[in-house]
């Protein structure tokens, strides 16, 4: 189900500005990476080019290749909305439904397509999702009452149980934990570290010792100077960049003596 | 709440707060008297008029007023079936489907729609889309005369209570269209782009969050076009030939008339008590848009608060 993700010389655009340049990676399947960097560098502008939600924004485009298990992403014949229930996204403010219960914003993504499903199908579903986003039990008792009444650590987990339930091969993750406290944030990292075993999982994060804690590879995006285009610094095993990074920019980053 | 913050502060001592205010209550006041005096005026002409009607037209009030009831309600439905479907997609169209080169004009063109004098409207309805209309006429009377609507026989002239509705579902559209677009484009980019991010097409991204966001307002702009519907004068006074009868023949020579357009038609020419009947008539079409105000708030405020809870 996982599936790992090769980038090779990705440039990314809003319009005419080059947000990022020259992006090359390959992200393994079954594990978990991090993108750290100074904030406007483009890890969200990079992270939304691997589901193509970068170019729901009107004018934005993309250059070079993204390849998932040896299908080009942005190859003329694939459909950007496959892509996307391939590749789900989890964004940096929580957005349940607002409309919409417990239940139906767990079940929205499977019931896309007008697919009909079986209610004993459908419990199963949102029981296993808000299970693997150790949501359920506190919301066991309560799943037709509206996400918005959650709170914002649980809404988080919500959009995770969300994400999941269409049992995509990658989940893109866009600061998660940057609105929640640190018992919800520990909740999330948990999760991640189980979720790791089915999906390929990418994160971007400001938190230097979540990047550490939760990831095995990490890629360090900067700003070559202002008002130039973001690049990919370094990208290496996780325990290398926090011991021993290649770049003497990586280490000042990281040991906070940056700019 | 909004008081004890008030009381908490001072308010009223300061005086940019107490000009405020009192601009503010005075303002509602002035809105409040002229509500209550329109109020007074049609009853105190109006009663009159209904207690006196059978003297003047030889049979009761609501014998006279419910065909123009009748005839009003079916022009402003015409013309709400008929406009509230482009209205939706011609906003949803400017608002997410058209690229941004192409939906200012085309908002503006729709705004646009709004500045026509009704009159306008009205001349053009009786020269032009009036008998564009007669084939369509002729040939709904022949083909599906079982339905009631189109039983004929086919107008000749086209002034039909139909044409009326499609005149007015035109003089309708800008404000139900703009209103609409405005509260799409509002739809919380979030929102939008969380149904995205789960594999939505465009459309299901539409009925996921923009439609159940924007619900509440789309019925507010859609009864506000019912009240101009309601409401209009001119344009239908010059459209339909009116012979005041009860009929779902919809494309026929002979039209129920509507209570707007009967009071312009009749006004000049009236004189003591039919005078007074025709206010009570306008009384009764002050009741009803009354009503479908009414009845537009207590709906957008139920999904309010279904939003919110
Ligand atoms: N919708 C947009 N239109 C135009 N430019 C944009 C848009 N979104 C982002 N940018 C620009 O692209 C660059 C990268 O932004 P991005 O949001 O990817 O940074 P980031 O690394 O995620 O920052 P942060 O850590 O603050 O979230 C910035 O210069 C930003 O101004
Ligand atoms: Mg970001």
């Amino acid at each position: 189900m996982a599936k790992s993700i090769d980038v090779s010389d990705l440039n990314i655009y809003y319009g005419d500005f080059l947000a990022v340049q020259g992006v090359n990676m390959t992200i393994k399947a079954r594990s978990v990476t991090a993108f750290i960097g100074p904030s406007g560098c483009g890890k969200s502008t990079f992270l939304r080019s691997l589901n193509r939600m970068h170019e729901v924004i009107p004018g934005a485009r993309v250059e070079g290749k993204v390849v998932v298990d040896g299908q080009s992403l942005y190859d003329p014949s694939i459909d950007p909305v496959a892509v996307r229930r391939q590749i789900g996204m989890v964004f940096q403010r929580p957005n349940p439904f607002p409309t919409m219960s417990i239940y139906d914003n767990v079940l929205a993504g499977n019931r896309l397509n007008s697919r009909r499903m079986k209610k004993a199908e459908a419990d199963g579903i949102v029981e296993k999702s808000l299970k693997g986003a150790n949501l359920w039990n506190e919301v066991k008792d309560r799943l037709n009452k509206p996400g918005m009444g959650l709170s914002g650590g649980q809404q988080q987990r919500l959009c995770i149980a969300r994400a999941i339930a269409v049992e995509p091969q990658v989940l893109l993750m866009d600061e998660p934990c940057s609105a929640l406290d640190p018992i919800s944030t520990s909740a999330i990292e948990d999760l991640i570290h189980e979720l790791k075993s089915d999906y390929t999982i990418v994160i971007v994060t400001h938190n230097m010792q979540q990047a550490a804690r939760v990831s095995d590879e990490t890629g360090f995006f900067n700003l070559k100077a202002t008002g130039e285009p973001g690049q990919l610094v370094e990208f290496n095993p996780t325990k290398k960049v926090f011991s021993n990074p290649d770049e003497s920019a990586t280490e000042a980053y990281i040991s906070g003596r940056f700019g | 709440m909004s008081t004890t913050i008030d009381e908490a502060r001072g308010a009223g001592r300061r005086p940019g707060d107490a000009i405020f205010k009192g601009t503010a209550v005075g303002a509602a006041l002035v809105i409040l008297l002229a509500l209550a005096g329109v109020a007074v005026f049609l009853l105190y002409e109006g009663v009159p008029g209904i207690l006196g009607a059978r003297e003047e037209t030889g049979s009761s009030f609501v014998a006279y007023v419910w065909p123009l009831v009748y005839g009003t309600l079916v022009a402003a439905v015409i013309a709400l079936v008929i406009a509230t479907p482009l209205a939706f997609a011609m906003a949803l169209v400017i608002s997410h489907y058209a690229p941004k080169r192409l939906a200012k004009p085309l908002g503006y063109i729709v705004d646009l729609l709004a500045a026509v004098p009704s009159v306008v409207y009205g001349v053009w309805g009786i020269t032009v889309l009036g008998p564009q209309l007669v084939p369509m006429y002729r040939w709904l009377a022949e083909t599906v005369p079982w339905i009631p609507f189109f039983a004929g026989p086919a107008s000749t002239t086209g002034r039909t209570i139909f044409t009326a509705g499609v005149v007015l579902a035109i003089m309708v559209l800008p404000i139900v269209t703009a209103i609409c677009r405005e509260i799409f484009a509002q739809t919380p980019t979030l929102h939008q782009e969380a149904a995205l991010a789960l594999g939505a097409t465009r459309w299901e991204m539409i009925r996921m969050t923009v439609f159940p966001y924007a619900r509440s307002g789309m019925i507010s702009a859609v009864m506000l076009g019912l009240g101009r519907a309601l409401g209009e004068t001119m344009a239908v006074a010059l459209v339909l030939s009116a012979s005041g009868v009860i009929t779902l023949n919809f494309i026929s020579n002979t039209n129920p008339s509507t209570i707007a357009a009967n009071i312009a038609l009749r006004f000049p020419e009236a004189t003591g008590l039919a005078v007074n009947i025709l206010i009570a008539s306008g009384l009764v079409l002050f009741a009803i848009t009354f009503a479908v105000n009414f009845a537009a708030r207590a709906i957008a405020g139920r999904s309010a608060r279904r939003m919110s809870r």
